[in-house]
């Protein structure tokens, strides 16, 4: 049993559960606690306990909850977590510019702790001192990996920390009483939220194109750039993995008309202990310590972007900042320039707790031992990948890239009529995550985007090539096979059309019965 | 700014095909254009009318759109499902059919060896009376132009290309893709159509080194487009929004004395309709202060609407080679762009769209060579509201 050890690849099939949505589960009256009643001495003090709850407050009828016994809820999660194929399971080199890195389990520990789970954000500092004096510390340890003075972890994920970011922008051109600054450049290959945060915030976006290289053109950037630029918002690498050397060039040129430059650092596995932003010239960036700096995440869970800023802009971060006085760690809301908050309290405290204990864990050494693992994976897989049939390496031809490389299967599309989305479904055949494969528009055709972050041995890369040259292989020989996949999962094919008719999604259990009543009604 | 709510009924060149039925059988029609492509190979631009096409036999021409049709039946070939093929015969589909070893139904009579393009129009006529699910044509823009003018929207059809010049929307990159294509959109995998722009251009002039071309109308065709992700759940209705986005970006610029003039095409068709106005699909309309001023004018009529007074030209991408400018948009000629000057031509594009030029540059080709290469370098593409792209022009 175990893996072919000649193919490395090997025999799955998932589980596949005819399970029924929770909510069609119920049986009246079945529990699966009860509840003890009310014990005498209490009611002798405040009665039954639902009494002092005023009248208007209660509710006429019960809450339409499933009732289920514990040991059917039990079954039911479990079967569908059967049905899942989550970043613990799988090898997840799949998810590009996700940095699926391992999270450390002994992190959950931590979070468990009663100094960090019982806490609330409301209670007095002098009661808080242990988890502020991680904020300023993890504050230090990322002025030191960035170079930059300040950092705040108030945004709840990166696309947050970029508003945040556009926000402050927006305060140091305001501060300096200019107010023609309406538009944000941005790049093609940069995270799209560098495009949508600040649009977000009201301003103009303006997008730069890749050249024949796959770099940003510059020439382009030098004709967008105006006095009414307020800022370029930037990623480096960007999507493609190609380390753009020449990012002085642009820094100054934005800077020479009045612009502010935010550096996109949401995933900077390549980077830690090599390079900084501070030295390439940017005066804001953001982390997104969830990826780079580990926390399970995706699905809308447990993100945090920390922004940092250089010592001018200190004074435009949100409230409060966690500030220390050489004795005790405080909140600091008095700050009149402030852009404010963009998140309730003071951000997501596991995150950094965990990004805090997984720096710990590294040291300095360890920290660029992260990057060049990282590189080395991407190179190794970008090497193996560009001798399998079919698969395009588009731009910087000859030259290394950094954590991840945006790949095509172009050719393979011309060859055997097999694109990306075929490929991506077989995977899953194998045990595999489906890959990522671009933002639109798919500037790189047939794209899919792989980031083996430094979590994964040679033999788990050399599986994954395993997989995508199997896939091509059988793409050759029998496109038809391949085009029909998945054939080991649970979902064999979504139908394509159906998914993007609003009319037909749902997502809650009363939107459910509501379109299914109404299409029942239409038949 | 208009109303957002219509959205969906307004914009109409992103929209679905009826669901096909799934027990009934697909029936796919096919037209070979057997002359096209025959004058490129000899050196001649194109092989429109029959004293060319003479010549280009006598040239050595081989016919080669039968081999074209037949990579993509090769294609098409591949369906599970039964499906029912109607054709012309000999060299008008039915050879193709039988080399791709599929047994077509024959319709119609052709003379061999001296088809026109009256056959060609008589056939796309016959074959929409059989009630084809898809038309599949092989050819070039003379073909297209013959099959728009029989059938126009009646029909969804999709372009083998075969031909000499290929400047209309409506063709497929190669002829395998339009076989794939085909199959999928009868599979019942591919529900998006487009409609894309038929172009061609007078070839008499065009042998003579005069280009001039003309836009002859849209035909409906499935799309699987390379650049979107096709399982994206909402991409469609972003597109329409897109659409939106850039119209109300562009009527936002719009003052109360500027004239504006709105190229042909189904991007800048969306601007006439959100600002609730008639529009010329194939030709240009001129606005001035968000109200109709002239509808489908001349080039003659545009220098003199514009005369004295402050304009802008507003254009998008014609066909599927990347021109802004001399290709089916003549009216809006080297005079009229001068008159108005290059800072204030406004083109809009979704970044879809200039995705699929694969990083060559907007083309303009006014006919005036220093005015082209006046407009050379970059301009600002409006790709949504207050969104915007920098992209390079060229010229031939």
């Amino acid at each position: 049993m175990g893996r072919d050890k000649r193919t490395l690849l090997r025999k799955f099939h998932q589980a596949s559960w005819d399970e029924q949505i929770i909510c069609e589960m119920s049986i009246p009256g079945e529990r699966g606690i009860l509840v003890p009643k009310v014990e005498k001495e209490i009611a002798a003090e405040i009665g039954d306990g639902f009494s002092i709850i005023p009248e208007n407050l209660r509710r006429k009828t019960p809450p339409a909850l499933p009732e289920i016994n514990q040991v059917r809820v039990l079954r039911h999660f479990l079967r569908l977590s059967q049905e899942t194929m989550g970043a613990d399971m799988t090898i997840d080199v799949s998810e590009g510019t996700c940095t699926m890195k391992y999270s450390p389990k002994v992190h959950e520990q931590l979070t468990r702790n009663p100094g960090l789970r019982d806490v609330h954000p409301l209670q007095d500092e002098d009661t808080l001192q242990g988890i502020l004096e991680i904020y300023f510390k993890l504050e230090e340890f990322l002025t030191e990996i960035s170079g930059l003075d300040y950092f705040s972890f108030q945004p709840g994920g990166g696309a947050q920390a970029v508003y945040a970011n556009a926000c402050i922008v927006r305060a140091y051109h305001e501060a300096r009483n200019d107010d023609k600054r309406s538009e944000i450049i941005t790049t093609l290959f940069s995270h799209p939220c560098d495009a949508a945060s600040p649009a977000t915030a009201g301003y103009k976006i303006v997008t730069l194109m890749p050249d024949e290289n796959g770099y940003p053109d510059l020439e382009a950037m030098k004709t967008a750039l105006s006095e009414r630029t307020a800022g370029i918002f930037i990623t480096n690498p960007e999507d493609t993995g190609i380390y753009n050397p020449r990012i002085a060039e642009y820094v100054n040129a934005a800077h020479k008309v009045g612009a502010l430059c935010v550096y996109d650092q949401a995933n900077a596995n390549g980077m830690l202990g090599i390079a900084r932003a501070k030295e390439a010239g940017f005066d804001l960036c953001h982390f997104n310590i969830h990826k780079t700096f580990s926390s399970p995440h995706a699905c809308m869970g447990h993100s945090t972007g920390a922004i940092g800023v250089r010592q001018e802009l200190g004074k435009f971060l949100p409230i409060p900042q966690v500030v220390f006085n050489g004795k005790n760690y405080a909140l600091e809301y008095d700050r009149p320039e402030t852009i404010g908050r963009v998140r309730c309290f003071f951000g997501n405290a596991p995150t950094v707790l965990r990004a805090y204990a997984w720096i710990l864990q590294h040291g300095a050494d360890g920290l660029r031992e992260v990057a060049e693992c990282s590189v080395l994976n991407n190179n190794y897989l970008l090497k193996k990948l560009s001798e399998i049939p079919g698969v395009v390496i588009q731009y910087a031809e000859g030259k290394r890239r950094l954590e991840q490389v945006r790949y095509s299967w172009d050719k393979l599309k011309q060859d055997t009529g097999v694109g990306t989305e075929d490929v991506m479904r077989r995977m899953a055949d194998f045990g595999m995550q489906h890959y990522w494969m671009s933002h639109p528009p798919w500037v790189v055709p047939e794209p899919f985007t792989l980031e083996p972050c430094e979590s994964y041995s040679k033999d788990d890369l050399d599986e994954y090539i395993a997989v995508l040259r199997q896939i091509s292989k059988e793409a050759y020989e029998d496109p038809e096979f391949v085009k029909n996949s998945p054939h080991n999962s649970v979902v064999h094919r979504v139908p394509i059309p159906s998914i993007d008719e609003p009319e037909k999604i749902v997502v809650t259990w009363r939107q459910y019965q509501r379109k299914k009543q109404s299409s029942a009604r239409v038949k | 700014m208009p109303e957002s709510s219509s959205d969906s009924q307004r914009t109409k060149d992103i929209f679905f095909a009826r669901t096909p039925r799934q027990t009934a059988m697909k029936t796919l029609g096919l037209i070979v254009n057997p002359v096209a492509g025959m004058g490129g190979k000899v050196g001649l631009k194109g092989s429109d009318g029959s004293e060319v096409l003479r010549m280009a036999r006598k040239l050595g021409a081989t016919p080669e759109a039968t081999q074209k049709a037949i990579q993509a039946l090769q294609a098409v070939a591949k369906m599970k499902e039964p499906l029912q093929l109607v054709t012309y015969p000999h060299a008008m589909g039915e050879d193709a059919c039988r080399a791709a070893g599929l047994v077509p139904q024959v319709h119609g009579s052709i003379q061999m060896g001296r088809t026109t393009p009256k056959d060609t129009e008589r056939a796309a006529k016959q074959l929409l009376e059989k009630k084809i699910d898809l038309l599949l044509f092989a050819g070039g823009d003379g073909t297209a132009r013959n099959i728009c003018r029989a059938v126009g929207g009646q029909l969804i059809s999709l372009g083998i290309p075969a031909g000499v010049k290929i400047h209309s929307a409506v063709y497929a990159v190669t002829p395998r893709e339009a076989g794939e294509v085909a199959k999928m959109f009868l599979e019942g995998h591919l529900r998006r159509l487009r409609e894309a722009e038929v172009i061609d251009i007078d070839e008499d002039a065009y042998r003579q080194g005069v280009l001039r071309t003309k836009l002859y109308g849209y035909l409906s065709v499935p799309i699987e487009n390379r650049y979107v992700q096709q399982m994206k759940a909402g991409g469609i209705l972003a597109e329409v929004q897109v659409l939106a986005g850039i119209a109300d970006d562009v009527i936002d610029s719009m003052n109360e004395s500027d004239v504006f003039i709105i190229g042909p095409g189904t991007t800048t068709r969306t601007i006439m309709e959100r600002l609730g106005l008639p529009n010329t699909l194939l030709g240009v309309d001129v606005v001035c202060n968000r109200h109709l001023v002239a509808r489908d004018v001349s080039e003659r009529q545009l220098t003199q609407l514009i005369a004295g007074r402050q304009a802008k030209i507003v254009l998008t991408v014609i066909g599927g080679q990347g021109y802004i400018l001399g290709r089916g948009n003549q009216q809006v000629s080297s005079k009229v762009v001068r008159q108005v000057r290059k800072g204030n031509i406004v083109v809009v594009a979704t970044k879809e769209k200039l995705a699929s030029l694969e990083g060559r540059p907007l083309l303009v080709d006014t006919g005036d060579e220093i005015l082209n290469e006046e407009l050379t370098g970059y301009i600002r593409v409006t790709t949504g509201f207050q969104d915007y792209v920098i992209y390079k022009v060229g010229h031939h």
